[in-house]
């Protein structure tokens, strides 16, 4: 059972949307009881099924990296974050649906873990703007999820939900929001687990299933100064 | 004529409250989303009647405006910088923080009311062991008040003073900087890539016997309660007593995983910084480093001689220098007219880059601890900070003014014991520069230590 094939998600956004609230309840099942701060990466593991229900269905196992911190953080804290988003297969973007704030961030955080150019000062480079043509052609799959859903009054809903799905456009991604206070929200056969399990297929497919049969490990390795590039540690 | 003074006062002090609203906005909150408008009114507010009061000071120094009109603003504003330190700001913080905790969500106007009660409580009390008052003075004078609003914020620009007086040589010398290489950096890398794959391993581990568990039909309970803890010592299942071992590994796991993390952002800091001193700039810093410490050294021990010999200034360093210049070097020029300038020009550096600095502080520590939970409530910590250290200023400044300008400093504030609040700076001075030297002693003979040891 422990020789299943793995993934590797990364779940981004900004400090204090839920990312661990999210991730804890992906992977346990459960509600997290006492949320609190998250400093470096905290990893989480959760079974899934590909193709559930059908003939071709195999077990793999979705590591979710649930990386704290600010995107306006400092350089140095940038750098050791970059660390992270090696060989990378999906992200999970993550706002808060009360704060708009959290949702522009998601282009910079989008960029921050796609664009890993490091330049030899080890600066990363961003220009800032997200262009739209750098997410189309975006072998990684993205899913947009935005929380705290029980707490926009329900006058509200409307503009917030629609506000939230030219977000999801622009990243041509799927998006579900909830609230990760309430299991019910991704109760199996509900759409939204229908559409998070599609999510996992999807990046399952691109790691393992590539049609002209090439591993593609992500958008670019990184490179180290001395043009090496850094040995995957991973052990199978 | 009162009312064109009024007029210019007031559109000045728009102005302040412009740019204390344009720095809330684009500066301490740029990464979070503003939802209770009050704390930017009560930042902008507080930052507003404080650059008045340094604006009053100028005014007095080049003489401008009606000395009546100027009197009755110095009066006005002080009522009301007090009134929104006193009674606004900590009313307000003990709002939000009420508003943070969901069990006390229903009275949170009572439970503020209560913390504010308690707030003031100790606020008279810190009266107490200070001689800073004449026993004539009644109880709600303005004079009980600025009293202990000038020892915290004495205390407040002691400390800061001290500690950036000796951290500025150390951050700006680069030979305090550790040596770091890439190769340190890429070591450290890879043991937390190490550490990330075994805590995933170990919750793969945990993940599938869930799930097998699950599948089997059983159902996993941690034993809890007395009966549980019975039962527990009774049927074991060994899958489980596994698991918790497993899961107390994953702990310790994570717990180092943290520390390597803060661990390599400081290696890549000081790796940046390392870059950052060969550039001219850096040199040009180093070089400032080097005079700063100068000073600092200088600082600590007129603060010694302060305190040992108990003097305290009586004349303001225009005065002396242009004492010095006029007897010992003979060079003859009016008096009157160059120290209205001079200490115009010393007076506005003072206050220029003392509000710089103290924006900047406040910004690099708002970044550091806030979140968006407690964001507003450190804002509101921070005008409150900005609004005693703002008036303790007021207080010490007076010392660097010649004898004329200082009466209405003294007519305004009331008859406070001035040289006390001097003496006070000194020795918090002295205490906080003297600790900074320790700190800054350990943790730079410390990480050398834990960088070796990879």
């Amino acid at each position: 059972m422990a020789a299943l094939d793995r993934v590797k998600v990364l779940v981004l956004g900004d400090s204090g949307v839920g990312k661990s609230s999210l991730v804890h309840l992906l992977c346990h099942n459960q509600v997290l009881g006492n949320p609190s701060w998250t400093v470096g990466c905290s990893v989480d593991v959760r079974i899934h099924d590909y193709k559930e229900g059908t003939p071709e269905e195999k077990t793999y196992y979705i590591e979710l990296w649930d990386v704290g911190g600010s995107v306006g953080s400092a350089t140095s804290v940038k750098s050791t974050r970059a660390v992270f988003y090696n060989l990378l297969n999906g992200i999970i973007l993550v706002h808060d649906l009360t704060n708009k704030k959290s949702s522009q961030n998601l282009y910079r955080w989008s960029l921050e873990a796609l664009n890993r150019d490091v330049a030899p000062t080890g600066v990363l480079v961003t220009n800032g703007d997200y262009d739209r043509e750098q997410f189309a052609d975006n072998q990684i799959p993205l899913l947009v999820i935005g929380t705290k859903l029980d707490q926009i009054p329900e006058t509200k809903r409307h503009e917030v939900l629609t506000r939230t799905a030219f977000l999801a456009e622009d990243f041509n991604a799927e998006e579900i929001n909830l609230d990760c206070t309430n299991p019910r929200y991704l109760a199996a056969g509900s759409s939204n687990a229908v559409k998070l399990s599609r999510f996992f297929d999807k990046v399952i497919e691109k790691r393992y299933f590539l049609r002209d049969g090439n591993q593609v490990p992500g958008f670019s390795e990184r490179k180290r100064f001395g043009g090496g590039t850094l040995k995957s540690l991973h052990y199978d | 004529s009162f009312l064109i003074d009024s007029g210019i006062m007031v559109t000045s002090q728009v102005l302040f409250f412009g740019f204390g609203w344009l720095f809330f906005m684009r500066k301490l909150f740029k990464d979070y989303e503003v939802r209770q408008y009050v704390v930017q009114v009560i930042f902008s507010v507080t930052f507003a009647f404080s650059c008045t009061m340094f604006e009053l000071i100028i005014f007095e120094i080049l003489g401008v405006l009606n000395s009546s009109s100027r009197y009755f603003h110095w009066k006005l504003n002080l009522c009301v910088i007090l009134l929104i330190l006193v009674f606004m700001v900590p009313f307000y913080i003990g709002y939000f923080v009420v508003s943070n905790i969901r069990l006390l969500h229903r009275q949170k106007l009572l439970f503020a009311c209560v913390l504010w009660l308690t707030f003031m409580y100790f606020f008279w009390k810190l009266g107490d062991p200070f001689p800073i008052l004449s026993p004539k003075h009644g109880i709600l004078s303005i004079e009980q008040l600025i009293s202990r609003v000038g020892v915290i914020g004495v205390t407040l620009m002691a400390l800061l003073s001290g500690f950036g007086a000796v951290n500025c040589p150390y951050t700006y010398m680069s030979y305090f900087l550790r040596n770091v290489t890439d190769a340190d950096i890429l070591a450290l890398e890879r043991r937390l890539l190490q550490t990330m794959d075994m805590i995933v391993s170990k919750k793969k581990r945990i993940a599938v016997a869930h799930r097998t568990m699950f599948q089997r039909g059983e159902v996993h309970n941690k034993p809890t309660g007395f009966w549980g803890m019975i039962k527990s010592v009774t049927t074991s299942v060994a899958g489980s007593e596994n698991l918790s071992l497993i899961q107390q590994e994953v702990d310790a796991l994570e717990e180092l995983s943290r520390q390597l993390f803060l661990e390599t952002a400081d290696l890549h800091a000081t790796k940046e910084r390392i870059e950052y001193s060969k550039t001219f700039q850096g040199k040009y810093f180093n070089f400032l480093g080097y005079f700063f410490s100068i000073y600092c050294v200088w600082k600590i021990f007129m603060a010694t001689i302060n305190i040992v010999f108990d003097r305290v200034g009586k004349t303001d360093p225009v005065t002396r220098g242009i004492e010095i210049t006029v007897n010992y070097l003979g060079i003859q020029f009016d008096v009157k007219f160059w120290s209205q300038h001079i200490s115009f020009i010393l007076v506005g550096i003072i206050i220029v880059t003392s509000i710089r600095g103290l924006l900047i502080t406040l910004t690099k520590f708002f970044y550091a601890i806030s979140s968006s939970k407690s964001s507003n409530v450190i804002v509101l910590l921070l005008a409150q900070i900005m609004g005693m250290y703002f008036v303790s200023s007021v207080l010490l400044i007076r010392m660097s003014m010649p004898l004329e300008y200082r009466t209405i400093i003294t007519e305004v504030l009331g008859e406070l014991q001035f040289n006390f609040y001097h003496r006070w700076f000194d020795v918090i001075f002295l205490v906080s520069a003297l600790s900074s030297i320790l700190f800054l002693y350990l943790a730079h003979k410390q990480a050398p230590e834990k960088h070796m040891a990879l």
